[in-house]
């Protein structure tokens, strides 16, 4: 309830009431390495050589990126985007004050000024500070392509955890990394999968080991400041048998007129009995209200259930980006494994979003449950696309969907395509769907109490994806609230 | 506190109000009555700031400000309160935060300092015990899944914790049982029955008058007041019925 959030998170309050506009917009001016523009082999030795790899590492890398060179975009999904001309973009920069890893005072204060004022809180004490019931949350931020600071690692530590840059776990942990990094989004799996394995810059790397409950929330934040900087982070996260772990993962990008790309890929395993929970919030660039810049944002993220009775939550709230071609998914294989899908996609003005899932169901006894809410205002397209799929051997597998679809004004799209792919006949699937508007009397009921237009909008909207919401830990439930509000700006009135 | 004076309101190119003139004092309780069609609810709406309805002539003024230059939002923070005849529901929106907000916002409007969650929620329990109403009600979802009866005395409670100056109730007795009715009647009193304060009531029945005493009692009949009295007027109404006296 909100009177709890405001009691125990000053912290988060404070950290949302800066989120305001789009506040996040500018960009500062620190000294920045690029590498070369455009991209060929030489952009993909840069990279490599820049972040001092191993010779292994290198080899993925340029074998990913002959592939590439042969494949084409996929064209299957309800965007229309112009060509993207890959030379025209940086696909490396650094900062060029690149503080030492450890201890936050070694940071460029610069960059501390930004984090602050997009209100992460990296300063340990700010985290400390939070009243009682504040969870510890720490940060490994992403600043362009260079991991700058990670907190907390000391305590990680001590518990075994491993919270590191993924170029830093290259080098340290080659062995973990060899091992699972491209097997579960495979290198060919797709034109911009394979593009991020190929020019991947930094990341996070999460190894929990057996047995292990990670005693905080570990949580990254990207940001895209240079120009025309692609950027391809690359995220691995292990969870060892019996292991827990919370990720955060809060995106924003400074207001840019060009488009800039960004390809994630995201791989997450959960051995036996181990859990993992990953949240989004993305509030990346969406453009300006005439449909001008934005970020396009292809990301590629899937999760491999192996063990059995393991389990991986993705939680989304998605309200930026001009783009968005994403679809968090579970490879179900443990018995009795379990993966859910809760996201909520808002857009606006020219935004459009094709997001969904993908179960798949291969283990015995596997469930999964998926909860979309799509919201579009303005002249946007927002779908739903997603993947129940039942492996012949799968026995009882249960599956349910439910897919809300709410429209504001009447230029606005918003569609659902399912999937379903049952080869298993003790299989249980259940799709429920519905599509609305804001009602008048709803909007009126509001207003005559007290709120504005868009105090009524964000309220009903809130109250709409709360299903989603409340998965959400609470230091990002109250920043996504504000968040629905604010890209719904403009679109009543 | 209310002055309005020759009122026309259309929805669409329907006139509804059609000359309506009505003045109402702080300390004062206003029963409107009439039979269905006459323009009650429009009254309401259009007082309250409801898009779709056209002005087409005539004034209003609250406490001296022209009421009908004001958004429905800020009708609210200037002290208006609507009680709706048919409350909307919500889903996911919980009453105290529904209500929370709302009057955070008007007091934001009115540049007074916002309630915390603690000091709100002790006003909220006080309006819901009054009006013996169970705080796990207060938690669900607005309206949803509420019986007729529940909606009603919500907006009881609405208006408790909004403590408005002038309250509007389209019909808030239909629908409620004869201890319901008692309640709401109890709570109207309590809240409303101040010297600075106003109600207007617009109900087809005498019966909430057993309750809520009128100062006034006026017949609407064709979008404009065709009788004016006293509390005894609502008993001939009960009586004879509209046509005899309407028109």
């Amino acid at each position: 309830m909100s009177d709890e959030i405001d009691i125990k998170d000053k912290a988060a309050w404070d950290a949302a009431d800066r989120v305001a506009d789009y506040e996040h917009g500018w960009s500062s001016d620190i000294e920045t390495d690029f590498a070369p523009k455009g991209l060929t082999e030489d952009t993909v030795r840069f990279i490599s050589a820049k972040k001092n790899e191993p010779e292994w590492m290198l080899e993925w890398r340029l074998k990913a990126f002959a592939s590439w060179k042969t494949m084409t975009p996929p064209d299957w999904a309800k965007l229309n985007v112009p060509p993207i001309d890959y030379q025209e973009a940086y696909y490396y920069a650094e900062p060029k004050a690149k503080p030492k890893l450890g201890s936050l005072d070694e940071v460029d204060p610069e960059i501390l000024r930004i984090y602050e004022k997009l209100g992460i809180p990296i300063a340990e004490q700010e985290v400390l500070a939070g009243v009682e019931g504040a969870r510890r949350v720490a940060v490994d931020a992403v600043f362009d392509s260079v991991s700058v600071a990670t907190t907390f690692r000391a305590e990680l530590e001590r518990s075994g955890v491993i919270f590191r840059s993924i170029s830093e776990a290259i080098k340290e942990y080659p062995e973990l990394v060899k091992k699972w990094l491209g097997k579960i989004v495979p290198m060919h799996d797709n034109y911009f999968a394979t593009l991020n394995c190929a020019v991947f810059s930094d990341g996070t790397f999460v190894y929990i080991p057996e047995g292990v409950r990670c005693p905080m929330e570990l949580s990254t934040y990207f940001r895209i400041n240079a120009e025309n900087t692609g950027q391809f982070e690359r995220t691995l996260i292990i969870a060892d048998k019996g292991s827990y772990v919370s990720y955060l993962e809060g995106c924003t990008a400074p207001m840019r007129d060009e488009n800039q790309l960004h390809a994630a890929v995201v791989e997450l395993v959960a051995l036996d009995d181990a859990e993992i929970k990953y949240s989004t919030v993305q509030n990346w660039y969406p453009g300006d209200a005439e449909g001008k810049g934005g970020i396009y944002n292809f990301v590629t993220k899937r999760s491999l259930c192996q063990g059995k009775n393991s389990k991986v939550s993705w939680t989304q709230v998605e309200t930026g980006s001009a783009v968005t071609w994403k679809y968090p998914s579970c490879v179900l294989n443990g018995e009795n494994s379990v993966g859910e899908f809760y996201s909520v996609a808002v857009t606006n003005n020219y935004q459009q979003a094709d997001t969904g899932t993908k179960m798949i169901h291969n283990g015995k006894g596997s469930r999964s449950t998926i909860v979309s809410k799509g919201i579009s205002a303005g002249h946007s397209n927002n779908t739903y696309r997603g993947l129940v799929r039942v492996a012949p051997n799968a026995e009882g597998v249960r599956n349910f969907t439910q897919c809300d679809s709410l429209l504001l004004g009447s230029l606005s799209g918003a569609h659902t395509v399912p999937y379903i792919e049952v080869r298993n006949p003790s299989a249980q699937i259940e799709h429920e769907a519905t599509t609305s508007k804001i009602s008048d009397d709803q909007m009126f009921y509001a207003q005559a109490r007290g709120l504005n237009a868009e105090e009524a909008v964000t309220l009903i909207v809130n109250g709409f994806a709360k299903e989603v919401l409340q998965q959400l830990p609470m230091e990002f439930a109250v920043e996504a609230q504000k968040l629905l509000g604010i890209s719904l700006e403009g679109s009543v009135g | 506190m209310l002055k309005i004076t020759n009122l026309h309101a259309n929805v669409g190119d329907k006139p509804i109000l059609k000359g309506l003139t009505l003045s109402i004092n702080a300390g004062e309780i206003h029963a409107i009555m009439g039979p269905n069609g006459a323009g009650k609810s429009t009254l309401g709406y259009v007082l309250s700031g409801r898009p779709g309805y056209e002005i087409t002539e005539g004034e209003v003024t609250f406490n001296g400000q022209n009421l009908l230059d004001l958004e429905p939002h800020e009708r609210a923070a200037a002290g208006l309160f609507l009680g709706f005849q048919y409350p909307v529901e919500i889903p996911g929106v919980s009453n105290v935060q529904f209500l929370r907000e709302a009057l955070n916002a008007q007091r934001k409007y009115r540049s007074d300092t916002p309630l915390s969650g603690a000091e709100f929620l002790k006003v909220a329990r006080e309006q819901a015990g009054a009006l013996s109403m169970d705080m796990d009600m207060l938690k669900r979802p607005v309206n949803v899944g509420f019986s007729g009866g529940e909606k009603k005395r919500n907006e009881m409670v609405q208006m408790g914790i909004i403590d408005p100056a002038l309250a509007i109730l389209d019909e808030t007795d239909s629908g409620l049982d004869i201890d319901a009715l008692r309640t709401v009647g109890d709570g109207i009193n309590r809240i409303m029955r101040k010297p600075d304060k106003a109600v207007l009531l617009i109900t087809h029945y005498q019966r909430l008058l057993d309750y809520v005493k009128p100062d006034f009692v006026h017949v609407l009949a064709d979008g404009r007041i065709t009788r004016s009295g006293g509390p005894e007027l609502a008993l001939e109404l009960e009586r004879d019925g509209y046509k005899e006296l309407a028109v």
